[in-house]
């Protein structure tokens, strides 16, 4: 039963055990296990697609009062099998005129980074073991390196701009980069916030140090990051560059069948990564209530369920609101999220300087973001009663400001 | 030869690559491209100086800012669907001159000057430390609160000149 409950750790000692009964020297076990792990991780990331299109498309169906994908069985539920046979057997196209090396080389460049991600995502408790470290990498930069990988993608979504030699594709790219590079800000911002409260940028320590969830703690680094990580993948409410009505499909218009899956792979394996790492940062990672020293086993299981409800809040805002404009975008970014983000990190900071007890700093921080969130509120408030027409944004409207006319005028006229 | 020499030569080998990639491309586009592999390449070198932050740091600024910037110049300025420049202009011979100077400065330095060698591991909380002695009295507090200042007139002078009227 013990063995059970603490089931990777002993399948890795064991295996270890093995290799060095074959006469394997210890390092090279070492490395056939760190292969098998990432073998293990790198399938996870292409099983999301899998397992999280489905899911996708059934629970916006629901929410949109439709069946969804009901023809291939069960329920429609291998869709995703059926679309994946599809991409496979597509003929390869080039563009004309395109840019034959970077239109080729952009779809495999932005898997790279989105699957090096999963190097510091914690799945479980240190090993006590140290030789045998399981799962996330001990990297003491490693929410650094989030940010880091993150901002290597824009570089391949400007290639397949570029490269495919299409005027839309282009315009997608600009926007996409654009929007990647306004939200990194306060997304960094609200990382900053977890690392000066725990003092380390190593996911793994995060969690450890973490003893309530910090979306209860400090909400409004927790809804900042979870914002600007949905702007950060294009979705929706921040999917500009699939403005269909617009753009058609943005940087992948001209991309087909398997290259066009690798887009769509690095999409959802982005997800996941950034899912798990919301859970890790502000959900108490693989801790369930003790759950995870009772029994090691769970630990990832519990990663991937707290997982999979923050992209079933992902689906839901998908589900509930529209599409947003690019300057309400900007917008958003900047006069919204980057200076509510600024007053959260000189609050922590401030915590963090007045008590070391943890209790105390929650209370203080619980405090600390109720008047802040109450203060936003009455400005925004404020602001709105007093809006000019020219334009100003205001993000809780649903309906255009006065300033853009909704009576089309024709552009020479204005 | 150690494990470390092998990575040093394949990291320097990337770096040339795309140094040289920047130089010798017909294409704008694809040089600022090769730019990107040679800034990788010296975010390999400090990974293998154990020094992650600034590995991190190298490719947060160089790869997803400057690289971007640089990118985004290159779309705007020129003739952005119409490739092929000359590689080379009519200044080719002052450049390949000025070129061969630095080149040949770089190397009788490198030869001339006796690099002390400092037998010293890195600490592992090597971070904190940076951290610390960014806001010490004694260590750097001056220069970074300068810099600091510079950063936050330029955000401003940035906000006031994107203001509208």
């Amino acid at each position: 039963m013990d063995y059970v409950l603490n089931l990777w750790v002993n399948l890795a000692t064991d295996l270890y055990q093995v290799f060095a009964g074959w006469g394997l020297p210890g390092w090279a076990a070492k490395l056939i296990i760190d292969f098998i792990i990432i073998l293990i991780l790198v399938i996870l990331g292409v099983m999301a697609v899998i397992v999280l299109t489905p899911m996708e498309r059934k629970v916006i169906a629901r929410m949109q009062d439709r069946p969804g994908p009901n023809r291939a069985w069960p329920y429609g539920l291998s869709q995703a099998f059926a679309d994946a046979i599809k991409m496979l057997t597509k003929e390869m196209i080039l563009p004309r005129h395109a840019d034959r090396l970077i239109y080729t080389t952009a779809p495999i460049l932005i898997v790279i980074p989105a699957l090096m991600i999963y190097a510091v995502l914690p799945f479980g408790p240190q090993a006590a073991d140290a030789e045998l470290q399981l799962g996330a990498a001990n990297l003491n930069v490693g929410v650094l390196y989030f940010v880091a990988l993150g901002s290597v993608a824009s570089i391949a979504i400007l290639m397949a701009g570029w490269g495919s030699n299409n005027k839309f594709a282009l315009l997608g790219a600009f926007r996409v980069v654009n929007q990647l590079i306004a939200y990194e800000v306060p997304m960094i911002l609200s990382l900053l916030a977890v690392v000066v409260l725990t003092g380390t940028m190593a996911t793994q320590r995060i969690v450890e140090v973490q003893s309530i969830p910090y979306l209860i703690v400090m909400p409004i680094a927790a809804l900042t990051f979870l914002a600007s990580a949905m702007a950060e993948l294009n979705r929706s409410p921040f999917d500009l560059l699939e403005a269909e009505s617009e753009l058609v499909a943005g940087y992948q218009v001209e991309y087909g069948g398997m290259k066009f899956a690798m887009f769509y792979i690095a999409e959802y394996v982005n997800i996941l990564s950034t899912s798990i790492l919301f859970s890790a940062l502000f959900l108490g990672g693989y801790k369930f209530f003790g759950l995870e020293d009772a029994a090691p086993v769970l630990a990832p299981f519990i990663v991937l369920g707290k997982a999979v409800s923050v992209f079933f809040i992902m689906l839901w805002t998908r589900g509930t609101f529209p599409r947003i404009r690019l300057d309400q975008l900007v917008g958003l970014a900047w006069k919204f999220l980057v200076p509510i983000g600024l007053v959260n990190l000189v609050l922590v900071a401030l915590v963090v300087k007045l008590s070391t007890n943890p209790w105390a700093q929650a209370g203080l921080l619980l405090l600390g973001n109720v008047v802040t969130l109450a203060v936003t509120f009455l400005i925004m408030s404020l602001a709105e009663r007093r809006a000019k027409p020219s334009g100003s944004v205001v993000m809780s409207e649903a309906h255009p400001p006065e300033g853009i006319s909704v009576n089309f005028t024709p552009a020479a006229e204005r | 030869m150690s494990m470390q020499h092998v990575v040093f030569i394949i990291l320097s080998a990337i770096a040339l690559i795309g140094a040289l990639g920047v130089v010798l491309n017909r294409r704008l586009f694809r040089s600022a491209l090769f730019l990107v592999l040679s800034f990788v390449g010296v975010a390999g070198f400090y990974i293998l100086l154990e020094v992650e932050l600034l590995a991190m740091i190298q490719l947060l600024v160089y790869v997803g800012a400057i690289a971007i910037l640089i990118i985004f110049a290159i779309m705007l300025s020129r003739q952005a669907m119409v490739a092929d420049d000359k590689v080379l202009n009519e200044q080719w011979i002052l450049g390949g001159l000025a070129a061969v100077v630095l080149c040949a400065t770089l190397v009788y330095v490198l030869v001339q000057v006796n690099w002390p060698v400092v037998e010293v591991t890195v600490p592992a909380n090597s971070i904190q430390r940076l951290g610390e002695s960014l806001v010490d009295p004694n260590g750097f507090v001056l220069p970074f609160e300068v810099a600091s200042v510079l950063l936050l007139v330029a955000l401003v002078g940035a906000v006031i000149i994107a203001r509208e009227k």
